[in-house]
């Protein structure tokens, strides 16, 4: 008898249903159009981030009229003392007045040492009034020490040296503003990708079934090779997108400075969101793979994923609203542990730099083990129930049952 | 190509308590068209789908050639299921494509075969056309399209009727009659009872989940009681009450039918229907098979 030329072997089967996938994926105006819009979330996001750094960190210039220029040195160190970062310089009072107009200049310092006055475009920077105001008052001191027969200086050098020390019993860490930024951008990208595409999974699988073709496709191929086909298709379309999003992301970041971070700890940060995208999308789409193939109309879709996709949110809106003030909190780092709400959580505990390697390699252990056993049940839940049409399949019976 | 074809030995399907299988036994031969008929529910489509290896059997098996039937044998096979199913958003020709290669096809032959079938069913200019956005009638022909054209060894179609237009209707038994030329074993059930006489070698009639009668439209019927019609205008209504050994059937206008028991006489009845008046015409035929079904469906009650 003759034979077929080129039988798909059990994997060429996966790589047909995988290669359709991502054809059709790619094909998908909605695609696109949610690329573009996260490509440019993303690069908005990160613009405010430079924006909101520049504004608190800009360097305020102080102009100093001939008349107090011997002024500048001590309130530059006052100044710096107080947090602020200026620069100063000797000007003239009438060409100094045009510089800020110009904004050139943030503040004109004229007049007489005993009688300041500061010209500004519109009023006071808060960090420059509090240096003036203190450097006057260091100079009614002096002016005071040096009446009573003392040496302004000494008494300076002593009053400087007086300090205290504290010990704090649990001391908290420090955690970086802009790592605590990138932490939230990571967190909605994996829940933005998990979230799309494990229901397209489920979708996926309610289509074959709502329009029969899976019928004419299991005459070719095993269940699970259709449904392994499906996941592996999707999820590199879901990869794909996330890894174009944060290399953009990345690029930006650096190109801008907003990143200020080396591009190496960045990287390590997208290589672990990307990572936990992976390992969330496997356990995911596995899952909603299984609760699709248990009905037979799109319309019954959202009611029988609602219980998988609530696992999903929950963690993520506990962890994006709480680790922000609270990176350290203790329950999510339990909580982050934990296989189906590590994807969530852990990237962005990684980004801010708040998971010690011990929880990562507990978390990425349990998720691991998770995602074998889901490959083995969700393969044999899909397999039983995908040909049961009509009302849906009880999830006892898909697991029990062989057809 | 052996000369044993398709056969189902010995098939049993449980779901739960009901049997929708009961030692099912037929065979297709190479170059045979089998009819496949029943009332709904019956077991003609379980019976596909454990044929197609879409649903295993509890006992029994389904062999091609004098061997088990395997998954490689099955790639080969061209499928029509009852309820129509393609990608409704996919294109055409992409679609068919994808289904030849998953049937084991190569990119070329996959290519070569969809454009051909496209051709012979008139379906060239659509090709790019999403599948929803067909008429029906093209809905079907890309169905018959995607059953065909990966060069399938065995064919299964269920209810491949239903739903065509007359001139599709035609196009359909124009490519069953030509696999079935080129030694193809051709499987198909349907309700159209016309067709099933007029196309197939053989016809099997299935009972729940029983095989109650198999062979050529010829040999059923021949196996059938012959039943005596007479034509006579003016005979009243139970004119044939009080004849011996005849048993009535059918009475509609002027046409009464009537089964007559071993040894009675069908002289008697003539002259019972001359006494009502003419006699147009008076004769033996042979059940057709929509009335060979009735009668075999119409004992399901009285195992």
């Amino acid at each position: 008898m003759s034979t077929v030329t080129s039988p798909p072997a059990n994997s060429g089967g996966v790589w047909l249903v995988a290669g359709r996938e991502i054809r059709v994926r790619l094909a998908s105006k909605a695609f696109r159009i949610m690329t573009l819009a996260l490509v440019g979330a993303v690069v908005a996001l990160i613009l405010v981030l430079k924006l909101a750094a520049s504004e608190s960190a800009s360097t305020a210039r102080v102009g100093f009229a001939p008349s107090v220029a011997n002024l500048a040195q001590p309130f530059a160190s006052v100044a710096t003392a107080l947090g602020g970062d200026v620069t100063v310089s000797t000007v003239d009072p009438a060409e100094g007045e045009q510089r800020i107009r110009d904004g050139e200049l943030d503040a004109l310092v004229v007049g007489t040492p005993d009688a300041l006055r500061a010209i500004v475009a519109e009023s006071l920077a808060p960090g420059l009034d509090n240096a003036l105001r203190v450097l006057v008052r260091q100079l009614a001191f002096n002016q005071e020490i040096i009446r009573l027969g003392g040496d302004p200086a000494a008494v300076t050098t002593a009053v400087d040296s007086a300090s205290f020390e504290v010990t704090a019993l649990e001391p908290a860490r420090e955690f970086d503003v802009q790592r605590l930024v990138i932490g939230l951008i990571t967190g909605v990208l994996v829940y933005v990708g998990l979230m799309t595409y494990g229901q397209l999974v489920a979708q996926g699988v309610v289509e074959e079934k709502s329009s029969r073709v899976v019928e004419i496709l299991l005459t070719t191929i095993r269940p699970w090779q259709l449904m392994l086909g499906k996941v592996i298709g999707i999820g590199v379309v879901g990869l794909g997108q996330l890894l174009l999003v944060a290399g953009v992301g990345i690029g930006v970041g650096l190109a801008t400075d907003s990143i200020t971070f080396p591009a190496g700890q960045a990287a390590g940060i997208a290589g672990w969101a990307v990572t936990w995208f992976l390992l969330g999308y496997l356990a995911y789409a596995l899952i909603l793979a299984a609760l699709g193939a248990l009905v037979s109309r799109q319309e019954d879709v959202a009611g029988v994923t609602m219980p998988a996709l609530m696992v999903l949110i929950i963690p993520y809106v506990l962890g994006i609203s709480v680790l922000p003030a609270d990176p350290d909190n203790q329950l999510l780092a339990v909580l982050s542990m934990i296989p189906l709400f590590a994807p969530t959580l852990m990237p962005i505990r990684i980004a801010m730099g708040a998971a010690p390697a011990w929880q990562i390699a507990v978390a990425t252990v349990s998720t691991v083990a998770l995602v074998a056993v889901l490959v083995w049940l969700a393969g044999r839940i899909y397999g039983n129930a995908v040909l049961r049409m009509g009302s849906r399949v009880r999830l006892g019976d898909a697991l029990r049952s062989g057809h | 190509m052996s000369g044993e074809g398709l056969q189902v030995e010995g098939v049993w399907k449980r779901y739960g308590e009901v049997v929708a299988l009961r030692d099912l036994s037929f065979d297709v031969r190479p170059g045979e068209i089998f009819g496949f008929v029943g009332s709904n529910g019956a077991g003609k489509t379980t019976a596909m789908r454990v044929i197609l290896g879409v649903l295993a059997p509890d006992a029994g098996q389904v062999r091609w050639a004098g061997r088990a039937l395997t998954l490689d044998d099955r790639r080969g096979m061209g499928y029509m299921p009852e309820e129509r199913g393609l990608y409704p958003r996919m294109k055409v020709a992409e679609q068919l494509i994808y289904l030849a290669r998953l049937h084991g096809q190569s990119k070329q032959q996959a290519r070569a075969g969809v454009d051909a079938w496209l051709e012979r069913l008139g379906l060239a200019q659509r090709r790019d056309d999403e599948v929803q956005k067909l008429s029906l009638g093209n809905q079907q022909r890309v169905q018959l399209a995607a059953c065909l054209v990966h060069e399938p060894r065995i064919l299964v179609l269920d209810e491949p009727f239903s739903g065509l237009d007359p001139v599709a209707v035609d196009v359909m038994s124009q490519v069953l009659r030509g696999s079935a030329e080129r030694g193809i074993p051709v499987l198909f059930s349907s309700h159209q009872l016309d067709l099933v006489e007029r196309l197939c070698d053989r016809v099997g009639i299935i009972r729940a989940g029983e095989m109650v009668a198999v062979g050529t439209v010829d040999d059923l019927r021949a196996g059938g009681t012959p039943q005596l019609e007479v034509d006579a205008p003016g005979a009243p209504p139970g004119w044939t009450e009080g004849l011996p050994g005849v048993r009535l059937i059918s009475q509609t206008g002027a046409t009464t039918v009537m089964e007559l028991d071993a040894g009675a006489d069908d002289q008697a009845v003539l002259r019972a229907a001359l006494q009502t008046g003419p006699v147009r015409s008076f004769g033996y035929r042979r059940p057709s098979l929509t009335e060979l079904f009735r009668h075999v469906v119409g004992q399901e009650r009285t195992p």
